[in-house]
C-alpha cells in the first residue's frame, strides 16, 4: 500500500506537472473530415466493411446535425475543419511483451507514474493503456481470459470478437443520439473493449489510462462493456493530459450493456489539463456515456470525480429497462480558475420498480461556472419506480456560479420523486476552526471539501479514493485567501 | 509565558478591546469574567488569530515569541489551543480524522514524525476517558448533530490530544447542564499540570466551582477594570456586575 501511495503521489503531486511532449513520430491524417478521412481511419486500422459503413453512416448523419447550444457553457466556436481526426505513434511491429514496447512510450508511463511493470506487480490492476489513440499493451490479459473475460483495445476486439462489437456497437448510443456521438462514430480511433460472460464476476478491478499526446489531434475514444447474464465488472477510467496552448476536443463514448442480474460500476476520475489561470488551453471534455440494464434486476452504477477539462459537457445515463433494475450516479464536479462544467446525468425508467439514485456534488471556485443537469424520466409502464436525487453545490469566493438544472419527467402516478437541493460555502468559521488546531487553510480547505464530497468518493475503489482526494486538493490549491 | 500588554482590537472599524493588561505564568489558571459584551470571547478570538480582528494597539508576548506576528496555525502548534464558545460543524470529516490530521501537523512542526495508525488510536483510547467521551461520537462527523454538551466535551478531547501549552476556554460553560459542566471541568482539571497554563472565559461564577482559578479578572468595555483572587468570583456571583460597572464608570469619568 505504501508503494501504491508513492504512485499515487507522483502520479498527482502538485502542479500540473503532466505538461511535457514526446517525440513519437505521429502518423496522423491531414486536418479536417470528410468521407474520405473516415475511409482513411478505417483503412488504417483495417476494419472490415461494415464497420466503414457504420462509420460513413455516423459521418452523414453528423454533418446534417447541429452542435448542441443549451448547455451552460461558452466557447469559441470550434472549427471542425481545422482538427486532425487521426494520429497514431509508429510501432515496428505489435508487441508481444512490454520489452517490445517502444522506450519512449514506456518512459511516457513512467513519467505519468503508471509504469506497467509496477502497475503489474503492485496494483492488481489491469492496464489497458491508450496513448494517443492506440493501444500499446495490455496487461493481466492470460489472467482474465481464463475466466472467458475480454479486456481489449477497441481495434482487437474488432479483429477478434467481430460478433460481439457488431452486435453491441451503437446499441446504447445510436450513432445520430446527439452531435459529438455522431463525430465520434465517425472517427473513433481506439478505446476500450470490455466483456465479462454469464455468471462471472471480473476478480479485478479493470482499468484504463487515456492521455492525449500529438497536438491538434482530437482524442475520440469508444468503450464498449458488455455484461453477460448475472455477470459483474468494476471498470476505472482516469486521464490526465499534456499542457496545451490551443483547445483540444475530446469526444468520447461509453456504452455499458447490463444483461439480466449483471452489474456494471463504473468509475471515473478525470484530471485532463483544465487551461491556465486564465483560461487560456485546456481540453474540451464532450463525452456521451450511457448505460442499459437491459435484463431484470441488473444495476449500472456511475461514479466520476471530474476536476479537469476547460469545458466539461457529460452526463452519464442509465436506461432502466429491466424490471427491478438500479441506476445509480455519484458525482464530484470541481471548477477552478475560469473552468466550465455542465454535468449530471439522465435516469429513464421503462421497467417496474426501476430504482435509480443521483448524488451530485459540486465544488465551485475562482471564476468558474458549475452547473448540474439532470434529468429523471419516468415511462408508463414504469410502476413503482422510485428516485432519489440530492445535488449540492459549494462555492468558494464570490466570483463563481453554481447552477442547477432538474428535469423531472412522470407518466406514471406510482412513481416515488425526491429531490434535495443545497447551495452552501466554505465558512470562515470552518476554515478558522481547522487553523486554530494548526491544519493550514489548504489543507483545511482540502479537508473540508473532501468532507463534503465524502459520500460520492466512498464509492470509489480505495487507490481511486485516495488519488481522488489527492487531485481535490490539487485542484483547489490557492483558491482562498 | 503569556503577556498582554496595552491591547487595543476592533471588528469592523469598532474598537472592543481598549487596553488589555495580563501576565500569565505556567502553571496559572486565569478567569476572564464580565458582562456580556465587555469583550471577553474578543479577546479569546484575538489571542487565537481570528482574521476579522484588527489589533491596532498593544503587544502579546507568548513563550519569547511575537504572538500577533504568527498565523492561527502557528500559535496553534506552538501550543495555544482554543475551546470554542460555539464550535464548527465540519460535514463528512470525523473528529478523528480532523484530529488526527492536526496532531500531524503539530508533530511536524516539532519536529516528530507522525503517528501512525495505531499509535493515535492507542493515545485516542486513553484521552477519551478524561472527558468520557464515546468512540461512536468520534467517528461521527465534526460536531454535527452533535448536544451541546457533546461539543464542549469534543473541544476538551481535542484539547487533551494536542496537548497545549495554553488553553483558552471560551465559555465553555456555556449551554451545558450541571452533569456535564462537573465532566468538562474534571477533565480540564486533570490536564493541567507545572508547564501549561489556562485562561477561563466564563460569563458566570458557577464554572469556577469545579476549575478554580488562580486569579480572576473581570473585563468590562475593553478594559480589566478589576483583578483578584478566586473569592473575587463569589462576590461577583454574590453582587452581579453592577457595582464593577459603577465603580469602572465613576473612575473614567
Amino acid at each position: 500500500m505504501s508503494k501504491d501511495n508513492q504512485i499515487l503521489e507522483e502520479f498527482t503531486s502538485k502542479e500540473y506537472e503532466h505538461g511535457w511532449n514526446i517525440d513519437i513520430e505521429a502518423d496522423q491524417a491531414p486536418k479536417g473530415l470528410n468521407e474520405d478521412i473516415v475511409r482513411f481511419i478505417s483503412a488504417k486500422k483495417e476494419e472490415p466493411e461494415w464497420l466503414l459503413e457504420w462509420r460513413l453512416k455516423a459521418y452523414r448523419a453528423w454533418t446534417k446535425m447541429k452542435e448542441p447550444k443549451w448547455a451552460n457553457v461558452g466557447f469559441p466556436e470550434i472549427n471542425y475543419q481545422d482538427i486532425i481526426y487521426y494520429s497514431a505513434p509508429k510501432q515496428k511491429a505489435k508487441p508481444k511483451s512490454l520489452n517490445e514496447v517502444d522506450p519512449e512510450l514506456l518512459e511516457t508511463f513512467k513519467k505519468l507514474g503508471i509504469s506497467l511493470e509496477e502497475q503489474k506487480r503492485l496494483t492488481g490492476v489491469a492496464v489497458d493503456a491508450v496513448l494517443d489513440s492506440v493501444s500499446v499493451a495490455t496487461t493481466f490479459k492470460d489472467k482474465l481470459a481464463e475466466l472467458g473475460i475480454i479486456f481489449c483495445s477497441f481495434s482487437e476486439a474488432v479483429r477478434e470478437h467481430p460478433e460481439l462489437v457488431k452486435k453491441h456497437l451503437g446499441s446504447v448510443v445510436p450513432i445520430s443520439d446527439n452531435y459529438f456521438a455522431a463525430l465520434n462514430s465517425a472517427v473513433f480511433s481506439d478505446g476500450s473493449f470490455c466483456y465479462i460472460p454469464k455468471g462471472v464476476r471480473c476478480p479485478m478491478e479493470l482499468s484504463t489510462y487515456f492521455r492525449i499526446n500529438a497536438a491538434n489531434t482530437g482524442q475520440f475514444e469508444r468503450t464498449l462493456i458488455v455484461a453477460e447474464e448475472g455477470s459483474y465488472v468494476s471498470y476505472l477510467e482516469g486521464c490526465t493530459a499534456p499542457q496545451r496552448d490551443e483547445n483540444q476536443l475530446h469526444a468520447a463514448v461509453v456504452e455499458i450493456y447490463a444483461k439480466k442480474d449483471a452489474e456494471v460500476k463504473y468509475s471515473t476520475v478525470q484530471n485532463w489539463y483544465p487551461g491556465d489561470k486564465d483560461g487560456k488551453g485546456g481540453i474540451y471534455n464532450f463525452v456521451t456515456k450511457r448505460g442499459i440494464c437491459a435484463g431484470d434486476n441488473s444495476k449500472i452504477s456511475w461514479t466520476q470525480v471530474e476536476t479537469g477539462s476547460s469545458i466539461t459537457w457529460k452526463y452519464p445515463s442509465c436506461i432502466l429497462k429491466g424490471d427491478n433494475s438500479i441506476g445509480e450516479f455519484y458525482s464530484v464536479a470541481v471548477t477552478n480558475n475560469m473552468q466550465q462544467a455542465d454535468t449530471g446525468t439522465k435516469m429513464i425508467h421503462i421497467g417496474k420498480n426501476t430504482k435509480s439514485r443521483i448524488v451530485s456534488k459540486g465544488v465551485s471556485a475562482g471564476h468558474s461556472q458549475n452547473s448540474y443537469r439532470g434529468q429523471v424520466k419516468v415511462m408508463k409502464r414504469a410502476e413503482g419506480a422510485r428516485n432519489f436525487s440530492q445535488c449540492d453545490s459549494l462555492l468558494m469566493g464570490d466570483k463563481c456560479g453554481a447552477h442547477t438544472f432538474p428535469y423531472i419527467d412522470i407518466e406514471n402516478k406510482s412513481a416515488q420523486i425526491e429531490h434535495e437541493a443545497t447551495t452552501s460555502k466554505i465558512g470562515e468559521d470552518q476554515i478558522f476552526y481547522c487553523t486554530q488546531r494548526g491544519i493550514d487553510e489548504e489543507k483545511a480547505v482540502a479537508l473540508i471539501v473532501n468532507g463534503y464530497c465524502k459520500e460520492v468518493l466512498n464509492q470509489l475503489p480505495m487507490e481511486f479514493a485516495v488519488e481522488a482526494q489527492k487531485l481535490l486538493a490539487l485542484t483547489l490549491e490557492g483558491s482562498v485567501g | 509565558m503569556l503577556s498582554i500588554k496595552n491591547l487595543h482590537a476592533s471588528i469592523e472599524g469598532k474598537e472592543i478591546l481598549k487596553g488589555i493588561n495580563l501576565e500569565v505564568k505556567p502553571g496559572e489558571v486565569h478567569a476572564i469574567m464580565g458582562p456580556n459584551g465587555s469583550g471577553k470571547s474578543t479577546l479569546a478570538s484575538v489571542l487565537a488569530g481570528r482574521e476579522e480582528y484588527e489589533v491596532t494597539a498593544g503587544e502579546v508576548t507568548y513563550m519569547g515569541q511575537d504572538l500577533l506576528d504568527l498565523a492561527p496555525e502557528e500559535r496553534a502548534r506552538e501550543g495555544v489551543f482554543l475551546a470554542f464558545q460555539y464550535p464548527v460543524e465540519i460535514p463528512g470529516v470525523s473528529t478523528t480524522n480532523f484530529l488526527k490530521t492536526a496532531l500531524n501537523e503539530v508533530r511536524e512542526h516539532k519536529g516528530l514524525e507522525p503517528l501512525d495508525a495505531v499509535s493515535f488510536l492507542t493515545m485516542m483510547k486513553e484521552k477519551m476517558k478524561l472527558v468520557e467521551i464515546d468512540q461512536t461520537l468520534l467517528s461521527r462527523s465534526l460536531n454535527e448533530g452533535f448536544s451541546g454538551g457533546e461539543k464542549k466535551r469534543n473541544e476538551v478531547f481535542q484539547m487533551a490530544m494536542l496537548e497545549p501549552k495554553l488553553s483558552i476556554l471560551d465559555e465553555t460553560d456555556s449551554g451545558l447542564d450541571i452533569d456535564a459542566l462537573r465532566i468538562v471541568a474534571n477533565g480540564v482539571n486533570k490536564l493541567k499540570t507545572n508547564d501549561n497554563a489556562t485562561i477561563v472565559v466564563t460569563h458566570y461564577q458557577r464554572l469556577l466551582d469545579y476549575i478554580v482559578p488562580d486569579y480572576v479578572h473581570v473585563l468590562y468595555k475593553g478594559k480589566i477594570v478589576k483583578s483578584g483572587s478566586k473569592e473575587l468570583a463569589l462576590e461577583l456571583e454574590e453582587k452581579g456586575y453592577d457595582w464593577i460597572k459603577e465603580e469602572a464608570d465613576t473612575t473614567t469619568t
